[in-house]
């Protein structure tokens, strides 16, 4: 038994309330439309002009089933001979951070408008920034390798060149935001310059500059995991081999190598901000 | 009234039976311990009780938002526990659902909220265009204008008062055409005056339309004023079920317990405080 | 004479040091020290060799000056290919974040599936993009298709992972409420959850467009394509002005987008 209770059913004199309703104006869904037209051009001129082969992806499934059972089961025997690599990739990430909070401070300091003695230290400071940060750890590895050779040194130069640019700017930012007060406070009694940062502003960043560096170290560890695949040291050649070497039961164990050192990292990071910060 | 006339000589089966009806939480709580309720006729059902008796468990277990442990929940004459996912939808479109919070999706609009009500009966990708027969659009602005939110319908949700907002969930609700009505809490947030307008309109749309709603309430003076019946829960179980003038000082000590009621009637007028308290504390 | 004000007066308040104690602190700095020693010493660090860079460096700055824009075709090609790449990996990665996201968020999947996708999220987001990307171009052989792959892969990822939180932080009550009508479940994620999630979901994603643009200047490195395969050629040609002009260029392109992005989200209120 069903019951039909017209939905007009109250006992108010009716009315008749229009049956068409849209949720936007025809203009509002013009706009919407040239959106969606703007964002699928701009989708079929990326793809498009990617000269994409299609009849790659026709047999990409059975290469990839063709990878996988080529990797399993993992050869084991190999990882005592990354292990020594895999320190590295960590020594690595750690000197990186390390040198790259030295030569933040005193960037922050250039790049913050509050502390930046003239308009154009403040350009110097914020060119710094946006050359650190724009280019990526692995073209820094890139170039340090060609200064330094292969090896360790030009991966701590190349996290450190990055690493410097993103500790810096957050560092800046904070310093931006110290009360002006009190910066005034302390440059009434007298005080010179340097005084002024390390008694009012230095004790509000430090915690900052401390914080950001544990953070991007467990960025580091990631980054470094590739750098060999330009020279520069670490992990990253030994997989870069074995991949050319088609050695994928050993590409494997570095794989599962790098996610355990990966997630470790994060979770040592997370650890100590949690109790430091 | 006028509804119990109408139903009386036809003696159908009930609207709504609930049978030992169980509900066992994983943390081991035993919430509702053997249900037994049943609503033959259109009528506004009040659940009373304090908090933790069971009474948004019960209201929950009857659309299946809470998975009930045991028992039976026959919808015209249909077991709603027994349902499939598929079987479940279909049931839920038949009962609607009024919120505390009054659950709107803050950034759509008014009518966007009420047209929410109608999904059940439509395709998803004509959901998804807002493709509504003209009769639900036509239904939706009739609606919107019985509970008094005529010229509302593109203003956003996240605009309005906590009182329209509790009337868009209505329209929402009766948007379904349900067969029954379940409040949860429907006047907890809002102020004493908006809540008395919003059970009034419950009530009249009850008669209106045939429909009986069973309604979870802290506010027993709310309660007996405008309810049909009422339901009194205690730890789980039914300790009240009758006219609300039989719902006197006795029964509500049965329902909320004996210390705090004896030592609050010493010196008050009893029925409509208590209550209140209840809900402060 | 004494001190009203409740609070501690910001002036003179540090930070909980770090230490505690002075032993501690002094326990830090050698445990630092001793690190480095040792780290030093495992690198096997040749002094020698290092020092000598540093003229190599000098002699490399100098023939990266003044950068030479001659060969500007080719420039503009890996550029023009590193946005398309970009473009086309964000639409992509974001068609494939949507199941993803729903499928990694507690409220919404079912448990099996959330732990299948968390853990998919867990163990791809580990590998760099660099990884990925060599493992697409021995599937897909060199050139942007690998490229385009693997920065959609990575981006899939990250704005699943971003689109489950989105979720998981959303009211339940809108969620409880349209499910209680009866409507379906992808009708539950179009009325209830897509309104909540929207703004903030198209905030990552132009987050995302400009990290895209980031990434896919260093994917060529490997073969997959976009200016960072020029850069890597002409740095194995010691072609060292035409490298300062593609790390100049990546550079106003990387700030640019940056720029875009900030000015796109503003926009998104």
């Amino acid at each position: 038994m069903t019951r039909d209770v017209p939905i007009r059913g109250d006992s108010r004199p009716l009315r008749d309330y229009p049956d068409v309703w849209a949720r936007y104006s025809p203009r509002e869904r013009i706009v919407h439309w040239l959106w969606l037209l703007g964002a699928a051009a701009a989708a079929a001129w990326s793809i498009s002009a990617l000269d994409i082969e299609w009849e790659f992806f026709g047999d990409a499934h059975e290469q990839a089933v063709d990878l996988i059972t080529r990797m399993w089961p993992p050869n084991w025997a190999y990882l005592p001979r990354i292990l020594h690599p895999l320190i590295e990739t960590i020594h690595i990430a750690t000197l990186g951070t390390m040198i790259s909070l030295i030569f933040a401070l005193p960037i922050a300091f250039l790049a913050a408008r509050n502390t930046t003695r003239n308009q154009a230290t403040w350009l110097l400071g914020r060119a710094m920034l946006v050359g650190s940060r724009s280019i990526n750890t692995v073209i820094w590895g890139l170039l340090f390798v060609a200064i330094f050779g292969p090896g360790p040194v030009a991966g701590i130069c190349a996290v450190a060149a990055r690493s410097v640019g993103f500790v810096a700017k957050i560092v800046a930012e904070a310093i931006e935001e110290v009360d002006a007060g009190q910066i005034e406070a302390v440059e009434a009694t007298g005080a010179r310059t340097l005084q002024v940062y390390g008694v009012a502003i230095l004790p509000q960043v430090l915690p900052v500059l401390i914080g950001t560096a544990i953070y991007r170290w467990d960025i580091n560890v990631r980054e470094s995991s590739v750098l060999g695949f330009v020279g520069a040291g670490g992990i990253g050649l030994y997989l870069y081999a074995s991949i050319n070497q088609f050695a994928w039961s050993q590409v494997l164990v570095i794989l599962i190598a790098i996610l355990v050192i990966v997630i470790l990292s994060e979770f040592v990071s997370a650890y100590v901000r949690a109790r430091t910060t | 009234m006028s509804a119990t006339s109408q139903i009386a000589e036809g003696k159908p089966r009930p609207i709504l039976q609930i049978e030992s009806l169980e509900k066992v939480y994983a943390t081991g709580k035993r919430a509702l311990g053997g249900i037994d309720l049943a609503i033959d006729h259109p009528q506004l059902v009040a659940v009373i009780g304090s908090s933790g008796a069971g009474k948004s468990t019960l209201i929950r277990c009857i659309n299946r938002l809470v998975e009930p442990t045991a028992g039976r929940i026959l919808l015209n004459g249909e077991d709603v526990v027994a349902l499939d996912r598929k079987g479940l939808r279909a049931a839920r479109r038949r009962i609607g659902m009024i919120f505390q919070e009054y659950n709107l999706v803050e950034r759509l609009t008014v009518m966007q909220n009420v047209l929410s009500g109608r999904l059940g009966y439509v395709g998803f990708f004509a959901s998804l265009r807002y493709r509504f027969p003209p009769e639900d659009i036509r239904g939706a602005f009739a609606l919107l204008d019985r509970v008094g939110l005529d010229g509302y319908h593109n203003r956003r949700a996240d605009a309005l008062s906590g009182g329209q907002r509790q009337r868009v969930g209505i329209a929402r609700a009766l948007m379904q055409r349900p067969d029954l009505l379940l409040l949860d809490e429907p006047t907890a947030s809002l102020d004493p005056k908006t809540a008395r307008q919003i059970m009034r309109l419950v009530k009249e749309l009850v008669s209106e339309r045939q429909t009986p709603a069973i309604i979870n309430i802290h506010d027993v003076a709310l309660a007996k004023a405008f309810a049909d019946r009422i339901v009194g829960l205690k730890d789980g179980v039914v300790a009240f079920d009758d006219d609300p003038a039989k719902l006197d000082d006795a029964a509500l000590a049965d329902i909320y317990g004996d210390e705090d009621w004896t030592a609050d009637t010493e010196d008050a007028p009893p029925s409509e405080t208590l209550p209140a308290r209840e809900t402060a504390s | 004479m004494s001190v009203v004000s409740p609070s501690i007066d910001p002036a003179t308040w540090r930070p909980p040091t770090l230490f505690g104690t002075r032993a501690r602190r002094t326990a830090f700095w050698l445990a630092v020290a001793a690190y480095i020693v040792w780290s030093l010493s495992d690198l096997n660090i040749d002094g020698a060799r290092v020092l000598a860079g540093f003229p190599r460096a000098l002699n490399m700055f100098e023939r990266m000056i003044p950068p030479s824009f001659e060969r500007w075709e080719i420039l503009v090609n890996g550029m023009v290919e590193s946005i398309q790449m970009a473009i086309a990996s964000s639409l992509l990665g974001a068609v494939l974040a949507l199941p993803i996201g729903i499928a990694a968020a507690v409220n919404l999947a079912p448990r099996p599936i959330y732990l299948l996708a968390r853990g998919f999220i867990v163990v791809g987001r580990t590998f760099h993009e660099i990884i990925i990307a060599i493992f697409f171009v021995k599937l897909f052989g060199f050139g942007p298709v690998a490229g385009l792959l693997t920065l959609a892969f990575a981006s899939a990822i990250f704005l699943g992972k971003m689109l489950a939180e989105d979720i998981e932080n959303m009211k339940p009550g809108p969620v409880e409420a349209v499910r209680a009508t009866g409507a379906t479940f992808p009708q539950v994620v179009a009325y209830a959850v897509a309104p909540q999630v929207m703004v903030k979901t198209l905030g990552v994603f132009i987050y995302r467009l400009d990290a895209n643009l980031r990434h896919s200047t260093v994917v060529g490195i490997v073969g997959a394509g976009g200016i960072g395969q020029t850069l890597s050629a002409s740095f194995s040609r010691y072609d060292y002005d035409f490298a300062s002009a593609i790390l100049l260029s990546i550079a106003a392109l990387v700030a640019l987008g940056e720029w875009f992005s900030d000015w796109a989200r503003r926009r998104l209120r």
